[in-house]
């Protein structure tokens, strides 16, 4: 009795009260899923898909936080940066899938990564306040966008308004370019061909990928270097490390996995939203790695994964569930928007020096 | 104040100490850093850090009758005034404003008859009287309507005398080492004016280190060392060296018994040698100090807190803007680039064991290897273009290092912030030594570490310096600490070397020296 209540509390110490809350919330949303008639094998597949897709986009909180400019909230300039990649890729109208997807992430990624310098240099100058900073700098990046999507000088016809000519609509389909190319890479259906359960396996395989890649980044001297300037900076100063500079490698990385992280998750939605739908998209990203339990100090690849598995599978879950429940409500999107401001503002108030 | 004794959590930092100051005298209070000068004050004042801690034993007595001050204010009622090291000023108040504030002056109106006392509108051509009087009485030509923000500092001082002298009902000011901050002429005309104050019939206890003052100004002197009072003597009737010695004055215990020295030191042979270093530490400065360390030597660097010894390995080390000529091994340092020293072979252990020296985070083993994985590149496994760390060497390596200082710990895995300070500040040892130096310096070794890992380190430093010829030097305020060990003391004042002492130099030697009095070992001794 005794040794399980030492496990038990343990086991409370590792996971923190939060992260029980949740993970209960999503069993029993599991639990009440199947007597409302909805069929748990594809709630759980719909799960997974949104895990591998909003994966790598969270894991982009990583090198921020571990460089110390806390968490990203301006991830939405590499977001920004990975959707004007892919309206390029489009443009160039490549016909093979992975050619474009290719296309995409390196321009995205070569425009992310010049962006990322110039805000990490702007991080460096507001050393104390970088997750406020980071915030408007995120919506505003958006707003300036709004801009140039409207006077982007693209030809294609899948990109720009069917009527006047100029200007990038809203909605962009993916099908004529790199649209669903890694989820159906080695995808697997279960039972019905058609309405079964699908598992992304080319997704899950690219976002493990990356955390492979993050993880032997954060491994090396480099990323060693980067995680002490983030740790203590005073300690990295008197051990030779340029601490702005790693600072601004870190926002850097950032920013790029930003791009690319958009990049996959457009794939997989199978269309490039544009102008406001990436405004509280880093507001996500810093809620599901909180919850994976990351705090503005400190956090690892295995918080991204745990994290986003947590706030998407309940996303996908709470929505059917809520829709039987109560019909005709947008319950789950309320819900939703609790989980993750209620997070934030959990982990925020746990942080104890103000830097 | 009779039989005040104070305890910090178990630690007796006053013993019994006796002080009067009778109205009209000036009563210097002298000792070294940690002699329990601040700890006294602070119960005269009833600051809450007394009485958090569990109060204080004694008593003290105003004008022959029992006082209970538990508080600040009290303090203030019973006419007892500070003049504070650090500036007590708003800046954004004007000269009048912060000479008045909290006891400003204010004339009733209609509001105020309603709603109470705080609406009154103030008075301010009658406080601007009365700031005009005390600043004329101190003889400080500024107007008193300007700004304090922006004013150069050695007004902020005469601005707080001001301000405690337009207190009326003063009984007892206390000067914290107010000249610290001044120039020599800004200083002669504080203590001017403290006499003037004096012979108002206001008692004036007078803290400082610099005991010229003490002898110019005061009518008696009490000193304090490790919390008991030496004496108290009658400043005409006494010398410097006098005071200097009792100040200083204990028993020399070495610490730990050094033997079998087979090293040649020579006066050709130097290791690092400094030059008109200057470096810009808050709290610390270094102004063009000069120093030789000889190969194979170990060097103690001594002296009063804020003098500036702490600034010189920061500069070294590049913590802090320094500028000046630093040459290790006849190798010149390029002070502002970062991690030279580091890569010139010096190590680092610093004063500041949990700010600067650990990621407390952090594993023993990790911490340890850190330095040399980032600066060396030891501890790497290379692939290719990208070189990993290599935890299972670290391991090993931190296994040894554990056994060699004898760290306890449940294991290398354990977080260093987890550690005791003993044991935090061998993992900082260790992880200087993982550098495989040609010069360590530690700074401050066993600040706030118990007697038997002071031992371990100290005599583990000297075991490195016999045996590896490791040349070392050592900052520290513990002089008994330098003078068990080293084998030339640089003693520092104001930034600069006031004298290179032999460790059995005479107590009195060392007093004059860190109060800054003897000059003429400047040069290179």
């Amino acid at each position: 009795m005794l040794v399980l209540r030492e496990k038990l509390s343990e086991i409370y110490e590792n996971l923190g009260l939060p992260r029980l809350i949740i993970i209960a919330f999503f069993i029993i949303l599991l639990v009440t899923a199947a007597p409302l008639g909805l069929n748990v094998g594809s709630l759980l597949s719909d799960a997974i898909r949104r895990w591998a897709m909003y994966g790598v986009l969270v894991l982009a909180m990583v090198p921020g936080v571990e460089c110390g400019i806390n968490l990203n909230f301006g991830v939405s300039i590499g977001i920004v940066a990975g959707l004007l990649g892919s309206t390029v890729a489009i443009e160039m109208a490549i016909p093979n899938p992975w050619l474009s997807l290719g296309a995409a992430m390196l321009t995205g990624a070569l425009v992310a990564a010049p962006l990322g310098i110039g805000y990490g240099v702007l991080l460096n100058r507001v050393k104390g306040s970088e997750m406020t900073v980071s915030t408007y700098v995120g919506f505003s990046i958006v707003a300036f966008m709004n801009m140039v999507w409207l006077s982007l000088p693209f030809r294609s016809g899948t990109l720009i308004w069917p009527l006047g000519g100029q200007g990038l609509r809203n909605t962009i389909s993916l099908a004529d370019s790199f649209g669903g190319v890694l989820n159906n890479f080695m995808g697997i259906r279960i039972g019905d061909p058609i309405q079964g359960p699908f598992i992304p396996t080319g997704l899950i395989l690219f976002f493990m990928l990356m955390c492979v890649v993050v993880w032997l980044f954060m491994r090396s001297k480099t990323g060693i270097a980067m995680s002490a300037a983030g740790d203590n900076p005073v300690f990295a100063r008197a051990t030779g490390i340029d601490v702005d500079r790693m600072r601004i490698l870190g926002t850097t990385i950032s920013t790029v996995l930003g791009a690319i992280g958009i990049i996959t998750y457009s794939q997989s939605y199978g269309f490039l939203q544009l102008y406001n739908a990436p405004l509280m998209m880093g507001f996500h990203c810093v809620a599901a790695v909180l919850i994976g339990g990351a705090t503005v100090k400190k956090a690892k690849i295995s918080h991204a994964i745990i994290g986003t598995f947590l706030f998407q599978g309940i996303l996908a879950v709470a929505l059917p569930v809520a829709n039987k429940l109560l019909p005709g409500t947008n319950l789950a999107d309320v819900m939703r928007i609790i989980i993750s401001n209620g997070i934030i503002l959990y982990a925020l108030s746990k942080t104890k020096e103000g830097n | 104040m009779t039989n005040i004794s104070k305890e910090y959590y178990g630690n007796r930092v006053l013993k019994n100490v006796n002080l009067q100051v009778e109205s009209g005298e000036i009563h210097a209070l002298v000792g070294e850093n940690g002699a329990g000068k601040s700890t006294l004050m602070n119960i005269l004042f009833g600051m809450p850090v007394i009485h958090a801690t569990g109060g204080y034993e004694g008593e003290i007595k105003i004008d022959g009758q029992p006082a209970v001050i538990d508080a600040p204010h009290k303090a203030m009622d019973f006419g007892i005034g500070m003049v504070h090291q650090e500036f007590m000023l708003i800046p954004g108040f004007t000269v009048t404003e912060n000479i008045k504030v909290g006891r400003e002056i204010a004339n009733p109106t209609f509001l105020s008859k309603m709603l109470g006392e705080d609406l009154e509108v103030l008075d301010v051509e009658k406080m601007r009287e009365d700031a005009r009087v005390a600043l004329d009485t101190i003889g400080l030509n500024i107007e008193e309507y300007v700004r304090i923000a922006g004013l150069p500092i050695g007004y902020l001082q005469f601005i707080e005398i001001a301000r405690e002298i337009d207190k009326t009902g003063s009984k007892l000011l206390v000067f914290d080492e107010p000249t610290a901050v001044l120039t020599e002429s800004e200083a002669d005309h504080l203590l001017e004016i403290m006499r003037l104050i004096a012979s108002k019939g206001i008692g004036i206890v007078f803290i400082t280190h610099r005991l010229d003052e003490v002898m110019a100004v005061s009518d008696r002197l009490t000193i304090l060392r490790d919390g008991e009072v030496v004496a108290t003597l009658n400043s005409k009737e006494t010398t410097v060296e006098r005071v200097a010695e009792l100040m200083i004055g204990r028993k020399i215990e070495k610490l730990i018994e050094v033997t079998g020295d087979h090293r040649i030191l020579s006066d050709t042979d130097i290791a690092l040698s400094i030059r008109d270093f200057h470096v810009d530490m808050p709290g610390e400065r270094v102004t063009g100090l000069n120093l030789d360390v000889r190969n194979g030597e170990i060097f103690g660097i001594g002296g009063l807190a804020g003098q500036g010894k702490l600034g010189i390995p920061n500069g070294i080390m590049g913590l802090y803007e320094s500028k000046g000529t630093v040459k290790v091994f006849d190798k010149v340092l390029d002070l502002a680039k970062l991690g030279e020293a580091l890569r010139s072979g010096i190590a680092f252990v610093s004063e500041d064991r949990r700010g600067v020296g650990l990621l407390l985070d952090e594993s023993i083993e990790f911490n340890i290897a850190f330095s040399a994985m980032q600066i060396k590149g030891d501890f790497l496994i290379r692939l290719g273009p990208i070189s990993l760390f290599d935890w299972r060497k670290a391991r090993e390596h931190a296994l040894e290092m554990i056994r060699i200082l004898d760290i306890r710990c449940t294991g290398p895995k354990q977080s260093v912030g987890s550690l005791s300070g003993g044991n935090q500040q061998k993992v900082c040892l260790a992880r200087a030594l993982a550098m495989r130096p040609n010069l360590l310096i530690v700074s401050e070794p066993t600040r706030g570490i118990d007697i038997g890992a002071k031992r371990l380190v100290l005599e583990h430093l000297v075991k490195l310096n016999r045996e590896e010829g490791l040349t070392i030097v050592m900052v520290s305020s513990e002089l008994v600490e330098l003078r068990s060990l080293c084998d030339r003391i640089a003693i520092i004042s104001s930034g600069k070397v006031a004298a290179i002492l032999e460790p059995d130099a005479p107590d009195a030697e060392f007093g004059l020296a860190m109060a800054g009095l003897r000059k003429e070992g400047a040069s290179i001794a």
